[in-house]
C-alpha cells in the first residue's frame, strides 16, 4: 500500500532473549482508527516506542507519508505530525493546564530561540491551546495547575496536548488506562469526533471502546502480528478467541 | 496595588535600595571595607545569577561554574600582561572565550545526565583549573598580579571605586533583567520543560538538546564577565578563582537564595558572603564573656560550623530557599 500513512515493513525488535518486535508489517491509510490490542508484554507499548523514535528496532523499516523515519530523532518525527499521548501527563505539574498545552502550541510555532517576548501572555500561543482544550472538553479548567486534575482530566490533557502539536497521526497509549465509566464514555465520544478529523492508532485494553470505535484491530502476541481485520472479523477470528480474548478477564485487571 | 507588597518584595527592593545608596553612605564614613566587600558580592551574585538559569531554571546541576569566572579573569589578565588594556577588547575576549568553552563542555556533558553530567562538569573545570596552574608565564600557581586595571577611554575609570561598585551593580541589574525575559520568553519555556521532562519536550517536537546547550552558553558568557570584573576588582587572577570549591560556593548561593526564582542568587549571594564576614565576628563576641580573648579567637575561626548548620536548614526546611522563606510568609 503506497498510499497508506502510516507504512510499517518488517518491524523486529528483541531486548535479550524476548523477542518484542517479530516481523510486524502494517500499514494504517489516512482516515483509520487503527485499534492494536494484545495480552499484557505482547509488544504494544514497544510498537509505539519505534514509531515515536524512543525505540531503535533492530531491523525493518517505518514509513510516514512516504518518508522512510526510521532513523529520524523522536522531536523530527513529531514535527512531522507523529504526535504520541503518554501514560504520565504533564511537563510542568505546577502550571496550568493552559501554559502545558500552549508549549505544545510553540513546539510547532517554529524554532522557540525566542528570548524577548513574554511567552504567557502571547496570543498565538494561548488561541491554539485554548481551542485544543475546547475540543477535548477541558476548557473550563483552563486555568487549574496540572497538579490538581482527576487522573480523567489528565488523560484529556495529554490528548489536548497532542492535538495542540498539530498532528497527522495520533499515537494514543492506552488513553482510558484507570478511568471509570463516565470518563470512558466521554473519552470514546472525544475520540470519535477526533476519528473524523485525524489518522490514529489506539492502544488499548477496553475491549468496549476498541470495538465501537475502530475500524480495523491489529492482535499482536508476543510481538507478532496474529490478525488484522474488521471488528467483526476479529471477533469472530478463532485463533484471536484463544490466545487473548479468553483472556480478557485477566487483562481487565490492568486495565 | 497591594499585590506588589509581598515580603519577598519588600526584602528585594530593600536591598536594592541599600546597595544603591550604599557608595554614598561609605563615602560619607570613608568606609573603604564596606564597598570592597559589596562590589565582591555584586560580582559574585551576577556570576550565581547566570548559574541559576542553568542550575535552577534548566535542571542542568553544573559543579565547575566558577571556570567561567576563572577563564573571564585569565582573559584579562593575560591581554593586561601582554599589554592589551583596552577594556573594549578585554571584556568581550573573556565573555566570548568563556562562551567558546560553555559550547566544548555543553556539547559533551549536556549528553549525560544526573551524576555523569555533574562529574563531567566537575572534571572539565579542574582541567582548565591545571591549565591555569601550568600557564608559567602568567604565574602558575601563583598567580598574576594585574598592574592597569582594564581601559575604557575616558568614559569610565575603573580605578575609582565608586565609579567601578555602580558598573558593576548595573551590570548585575543588567544580567537579571535579561534572565527574567528569558526565562519567561518561549525559550525560557523549552529551557523549563526539558527540566521538568525532557522525553515529553521531544515528544512533542523540541529538539531540547540545542536549547539547553544554548542555554549553557549563555549562563558560560555572562559568568565570564563576572570573571572579568572580579579580575578588576582584586587585581589579581590564580587558579583559586576557578578552584571546584568556587563552583561549591556558587551552588550554594543559589540554592541558599532560591533556585529558579529571578533575584534568588542575589539574595543567596549577599546572604552567604555577608555571613562569612558577620560570624566570625558574632562568635567572638559571644564567646568574649565565657572564653576570654584568646579562645574566643580561636572559636571565631570556626564559623562554618554555624553556617552548615544553617544551610542544612534552608535546604530541608525551605525547598525555594529565602525566596520560597519569603513567598511563605505572604500566604501565611
Amino acid at each position: 500500500m503506497a498510499d497508506a500513512l502510516l507504512q510499517i515493513n518488517n518491524l523486529s525488535k528483541r531486548f535479550g532473549g524476548v523477542i518484542a518486535s517479530d516481523d510486524i508489517t502494517l500499514a494504517l491509510p489516512a482516515g483509520e482508527l487503527h485499534a492494536i490490542i494484545g495480552p499484557n508484554g505482547a509488544g504494544k507499548t514497544t510498537l509505539i516506542g519505534e514509531l515515536t523514535g524512543e525505540i531503535t528496532p533492530d531491523s525493518g523499516e517505518i514509513h510516514f507519508d512516504g518518508r522512510d523515519i526510521t532513523d529520524l530523532p523522536v522531536w523530527r518525527r513529531s514535527a512531522l505530525g507523529l504526535a504520541r499521548s503518554f501514560q504520565i501527563t504533564s511537563l510542568f505539574p505546577d502550571f496550568t493546564v493552559l501554559d502545558n498545552v500552549a508549549l505544545a502550541v510553540q513546539a510547532r510555532s517554529g524554532h522557540s530561540f525566542r528570548f524577548w517576548r513574554d511567552a504567557c501572555v502571547d496570543p498565538e500561543l494561548r488561541d491554539p491551546a485554548r481551542a485544543a482544550l475546547e475540543r477535548v472538553g477541558l476548557a473550563a479548567r483552563a486555568d487549574v495547575p496540572v497538579a490538581n486534575l482527576s487522573h480523567g482530566e489528565h488523560r484529556q490533557l495529554e490528548i489536548a496536548m497532542a492535538l495542540a502539536t498539530q498532528p497527522r497521526l495520533l499515537l494514543l497509549d492506552e488513553p482510558m488506562a484507570g478511568m471509570g465509566p463516565d470518563e470512558s464514555a466521554r473519552m470514546v465520544r472525544t475520540l470519535r469526533d477526533l476519528k473524523q478529523e485525524f489518522t490514529i492508532l489506539l492502544v488499548e485494553h477496553d475491549m468496549e471502546a476498541v470495538f465501537a470505535l475502530a475500524d480495523r484491530i491489529t492482535v499482536l502476541v508476543y510481538g507478532r502480528v496474529l490478525a488484522t481485520g474488521a471488528p467483526a472479523a476479529i471477533r469472530g477470528d478463532e485463533e484471536v478467541r484463544k490466545a487473548y480474548l479468553g483472556a480478557a478477564d485477566e487483562v481487565a485487571h490492568h486495565g | 496595588m497591594s499585590g506588589y507588597l509581598t515580603p519577598r518584595n519588600i526584602v528585594v527592593a530593600l536591598l536594592l535600595l541599600f546597595l544603591t545608596l550604599l557608595p554614598v553612605y561609605a563615602a560619607y564614613t570613608g568606609n573603604v571595607f564596606l564597598m570592597t566587600l559589596f562590589t565582591r558580592i555584586i560580582i559574585l551574585a551576577i556570576a550565581a545569577t547566570s548559574l541559576n538559569l542553568i542550575l535552577g531554571y534548566g535542571g542542568m546541576v553544573s559543579f565547575g561554574h566558577a571556570v567561567y569566572l576563572g577563564v573571564g579573569g585569565y582573559a584579562v589578565g593575560i591581554l593586561a600582561h601582554e599589554r592589551f588594556i583596552s577594556g573594549f577588547l578585554q571584556w568581550p575576549v573573556a565573555i566570548v572565550v568563556s562562551a567558546l568553552l560553555a559550547l566544548g563542555v555543553g556539547a559533551l556533558s549536556l549528553r549525560t545526565r544526573g551524576v555523569y553530567f555533574i562529574m563531567i562538569t566537575l572534571a572539565f573545570s579542574q582541567m582548565i583549573y591545571y591549565v591555569a596552574v601550568a600557564l608559567d608565564r602568567y604565574g602558575g600557581d601563583d598567580g598574576l598580579t594585574i598592574s592597569r586595571r582594564s581601559q575604557f577611554a575616558d568614559l569610565l575609570n575603573l580605578g575609582n571605586r565608586t565609579q567601578f561598585y555602580y558598573l558593576c551593580l548595573v551590570l548585575l541589574l543588567a544580567t537579571i533583567y535579561f534572565c527574567w525575559r528569558i526565562v519567561n520568553a518561549p525559550f525560557g519555556m523549552v529551557i523549563q520543560g526539558a527540566r521538568s521532562n525532557d522525553r515529553r519536550m521531544q515528544a512533542i517536537g523540541f529538539p531540547t538538546f540545542r536549547y539547553r546547550l544554548t542555554c549553557f552558553v549563555i549562563a558560560g558568557g555572562i559568568c565570564g564577565l563576572a570573571g572579568a570584573l572580579l579580575a578588576n576588582h582584586t587585581g589579581f587572577i590564580s587558579p583559586a578563582m576557578m578552584h571546584w570549591t568556587r563552583s561549591g560556593d556558587l551552588i550554594v548561593m543559589v540554592v541558599l537564595g532560591g533556585m529558579a526564582s529571578i533575584f534568588g542568587p542575589l539574595i543567596g549571594a549577599v546572604t552567604l558572603l555577608v555571613l562569612e564576614e558577620v560570624l566570625p565576628l558574632l562568635i567572638r563576641l559571644l564567646a568574649l564573656p565565657f572564653a576570654g580573648e584568646p579562645l574566643a579567637s580561636r572559636a571565631a575561626e570556626y564559623w562554618q560550623i554555624v553556617l552548615g548548620p544553617l544551610f542544612l536548614l534552608v535546604v530541608l526546611f525551605a525547598r525555594g530557599g529565602i525566596n520560597g522563606l519569603l513567598e511563605s510568609l505572604r500566604r501565611g
